[in-house]
């Protein structure tokens, strides 16, 4: 904004505009130095050629205001506190994985956090861009990484993930709102494909009881259970899970998918105060639901019922936390209808036909990439273009 | 019952509270007064007075013979000081006819109508272009130009705006508390001028003083009038908005209400058209707002055009030691204000002293694609695009995502938590894409 700084009131008594002239007029600004940037001008110690400025008869300066264009008035919002929010949001998550997984879950959350933290500074000092890491996006960014990685995930790994997710997810692109993908997957699926068995390795929660799981086939609860995730026992043994653990997260799996209850406390906060776009989650879970309830009617031997997709996996945690990532999400709502389907088309079609148990952070990564695209196709009707149209029909 | 709106935008903080209640005071005719010959969109006018000459009160000191163009009168009587180039509200040094008082108060008054009822038309229109009227509400649109639309657009209906949706204003307000009677009187004449039947009455809920005195007195005269209360929401005042929430009728992009069969006028101007016809008053001066936490005692003034601003602060008890921001019409789209020289022009509805709580300075993040300003635009634009290609010079672009169609009511730039200068990078864009057509439109030639 350029901004300059005057005087705004005029002296009454010539006498004593006389004789502060010479005073007044030194608090002068010349012109042309005021179009620099605000803080200069803030103390207006001034080098000034006054007697030459032909407006310091008219400047009879005393005070200083902001001249600036319009609008002079400005709502609450700010990008720190739509980060730090959605933080918050997370809290009862991760409350959570820590009561389920103990303090090794908190450990990787820390490295994470910490690790992001540290990248970005560097990746600031490097750029010369000004330290942005109070903004809170590289916080969430190692919160997010931590909680799509089991539990007993190395401490050095996880740190890697971090660094990747903020350096090659974010900051190679500019730093934020840059980026096309979410940063954070982008850590995750680097690890996926470095660490492919550490990744999938999983500890139950300290109170999981074998009678959370049960045989598809004879639904009867199976005494040994190894420690994999419901979508994975589903998937390669054909073991099932009831609903209830998964609700409350008495489940092996993720540090953050895991409590389904309690992302849903934290995601619902942030569609009420519309930090996440409400179709985004309507429409991937939606997708999910109808396209495989769809299938499960069809055939509900062969394949699982919805409830069970919805609820297993990291599903809560990607549509309410991932998938709603601003700056990776289309911001037109004809857009985001179709960005939430094309992700549950996509998860649906990973999970039951893929080679993975979960697909989650490809079909958000996937349709991460469309998002440009989507933008650029869905713009809105201005207001007024359609009777427009049809007044030429 | 559910108010009338129209969709997206969104309400600001309104602090009409500082001086809704103030009623409105008259300015004694300051010593000196500086009238631009351009207060009005058309062609400027050209001064008709020499330095030295004496002028009387409301006597036509610039004028020019262009249609869309609206003469210029002198607000006090006195003598011609200077002609030359001052401080103007809007920004520039413009060619500005400075007065100054010498004591008696002489007027020149506009040829009499008898009774407007039977005047002819065209009459009226002459009359109410003598006295330079035009659209009060900021605008400044000529007002004959709008009351003779072309033959081919059938005009159905008249809305008088009375939204005034600009945070702090309350110069409307108080006006159709306090004049009821000739704002709607100075309606009647413009739907008599269209011969319109229809008259509609659009005034925001929260101006509940205002919305009472309207109704009584449309039920006392027998006027058929139809009050519409309208849910508070900037920008309803906009007329394309005004005319959604009013009439549900979409003006078409790049088009004009007449072309929906619909005029609207501001009740300021209404006010204005009585005066011109049944006292033979030209437009001489306005209600002007001086209001803000900066200022000591926020009033309603009825000014002179010309008056300084710094006269209208002295008689509010002048402006606080901590003030830092000073800007004339609302804080949407107001125009800050350098230099307390500058007049009152026919388009000030208000001029506002804030202290540094309202509008601290603020850090700029990078756009995050939150869509903030994109459920807030009220023409459904998609601000973050058309800023990102003002400022990357992106001509096809801007078209493309239509630039031309923004109002620039200061809602995008309002919401955005990024606090990114998106109306300012738009108008950026807006001019860039008139340079890229005018250059193109070379090229061919």
């Amino acid at each position: 904004m350029t901004e300059k700084k005057n005087d705004i009131k005029e002296t009454q008594d010539p006498a004593k505009t006389e004789a502060s002239a010479e005073k007044q007029a030194k608090k002068e600004v010349p012109a042309e130095k005021q179009e620099k940037k605000g803080a200069s001008a803030e103390k207006p110690k001034a080098k000034p050629k006054p007697k030459k400025n032909p407006r310091a008869k008219l400047f009879k300066s005393e005070r200083m205001t902001i001249v600036a264009p319009a609008p002079h008035a400005k709502g609450k919002q700010s990008v720190p506190r739509i980060m730090y929010t959605v933080i918050i949001a997370l809290l009862p998550a991760v409350a959570a994985s820590i009561f389920f997984f103990g303090t090794r879950a908190m450990v990787t959350l820390m490295v994470a956090v910490f690790s992001a933290m540290v990248a970005e500074f560097a990746c600031n000092k490097i750029m010369k861009t000004g330290v942005t890491i109070d903004d809170g996006s590289a916080i969430l960014t190692g919160l997010l990484l931590a909680m799509t990685l089991p539990p007993t995930f190395p401490v050095a790994a996880t740190a890697l993930g971090a660094v990747i997710a903020i350096v090659f997810g974010k900051q190679v692109f500019g730093g934020l709102g840059a980026n096309i993908f979410n940063p954070a997957l982008i850590g995750r699926a680097f690890l996926q494909a470095s660490f492919p068995v550490k990744i999938t390795t999983w500890t139950l929660p300290a109170f999981a009881s074998s009678s959370a799981y049960f045989d598809i086939a004879t639904s009867k609860a199976v005494d040994t259970v190894s420690g994999a995730t419901p979508l994975g026992l589903w998937k390669f043994e054909g073991i099932g899970t009831h609903l209830k653990p998964l609700l409350f997260g008495n489940i092996g799996g993720c540090i953050g998918e895991t409590s389904a209850l309690a992302l849903l406390a934290g995601g619902i906060v942030l569609l009420i105060l519309k930090y996440a776009d409400w179709r985004i989650p309507l429409s991937y879970i939606g997708t999910v639901f109808l396209f495989s309830g769809a299938l499960w009617l069809i055939d509900p031997s062969r394949y699982p019922d919805p409830l069970f997709m919805i609820l297993s996996g990291g599903l809560i945690l990607g549509a309410f936390f991932m998938a709603t990532d601003m700056v990776t999400s289309p911001v037109t709502p004809l857009g985001t209808w179709i960005y939430g389907i094309g992700m549950g088309v996509m998860l649906v079609v990973i999970r039951l036909w893929g080679g993975l148990p979960e697909g989650v952070m490809y079909s958000i990564l996937f349709m991460n990439g469309l998002v440009p695209l989507l933008n650029r196709w869905t713009r809105p009707k201005y207001f007024g273009e359609i009777q427009e149209e049809s007044k030429k029909k | 019952m559910k108010l009338s709106t129209f969709k997206k935008g969104l309400h600001p903080e309104d602090y009409k509270y500082l001086s809704q209640d103030q009623a409105i005071e008259t300015l004694p005719p300051p010593d000196d007064v500086y009238i631009p010959v351009q207060q009005h969109i058309g062609t400027p006018c050209e001064p008709l007075v020499k330095k030295g000459d004496r002028v009387k009160t409301g006597q036509i000191i610039a004028d020019s013979s262009a249609y869309v163009s609206a003469p210029v009168h002198a607000t006090i009587s006195g003598t011609v000081k200077d002609i030359s180039k001052y401080y103007h509200p809007l920004g520039m040094r413009e060619t500005m006819i400075h007065i100054q008082r010498d004591g008696e108060e002489e007027w020149e008054y506009l040829e009499p109508i008898d009774d407007w009822k039977w005047t002819p038309k065209e009459k009226l229109l002459k009359t109410i272009r003598d006295a330079g009227i035009v659209g009060l509400g900021g605008a400044t649109f000529p007002t004959h130009v709008k009351l003779a639309p072309p033959d081919d657009r059938a005009i159905d209906s008249f809305i008088l705006n009375g939204v005034e949706c600009e945070p702090y204003l309350t110069a409307d307000d108080r006006l159709m508390v306090e004049e009821a009677d000739k704002i709607l009187l100075g309606m009647s004449i413009m739907m008599h001028i269209l011969d319109v039947q229809k008259g509609y009455i659009g005034i925001e809920n929260n101006k509940p003083g205002a919305i009472a005195r309207m109704q009584k007195r449309v039920v006392e005269l027998g006027y058929p009038f139809k009050m519409v209360p309208l849910k508070v929401k900037y920008p309803q005042g906009a007329e394309k908005m005004l005319i959604y929430s009013v009439l549900r009728r979409k003006v078409p992009c790049g088009k004009l209400p007449m072309d929906v069969g619909v005029v609207v006028n501001n009740v300021a101007t209404a006010y204005a058209v009585a005066e011109a016809v049944t006292e033979a008053k030209p437009l001489i001066q306005r209600v002007i707002t001086v209001t803000g936490d900066g200022v000591k005692q926020p009033k309603n003034l009825m000014a002179r055009i010309g008056t300084p601003f710094k006269e209208l602060f002295n008689v509010c008890g002048n402006v606080k030691d901590n003030v830092n921001r000073i800007f004339m019409g609302g804080p949407m789209m107001g125009m800050t204000q350098y230099h307390l020289e500058s007049p009152v022009v026919k388009g000030s509805s208000g001029i506002v002293a804030v202290t540094g709580d309202l509008v601290e300075e603020l850090t700029t993040f990078p756009c995050i694609r939150c869509g903030a300003c994109v459920l807030a635009c009220p023409m459904n634009l998609l601000p973050l695009r058309l800023s990102k290609f003002g400022q990357e010079n992106m001509a096809g672009e801007l078209e493309d995502y239509g630039v031309s169609n923004c109002i620039e009511c200061g809602c995008c730039a309002f919401a955005c938590p990024a606090n990114i200068p998106l109306v300012q990078w738009i108008r950026v864009g807006k001019l860039r894409l008139r340079e890229h057509q005018a250059k193109t439109a070379k090229e061919k030639a």
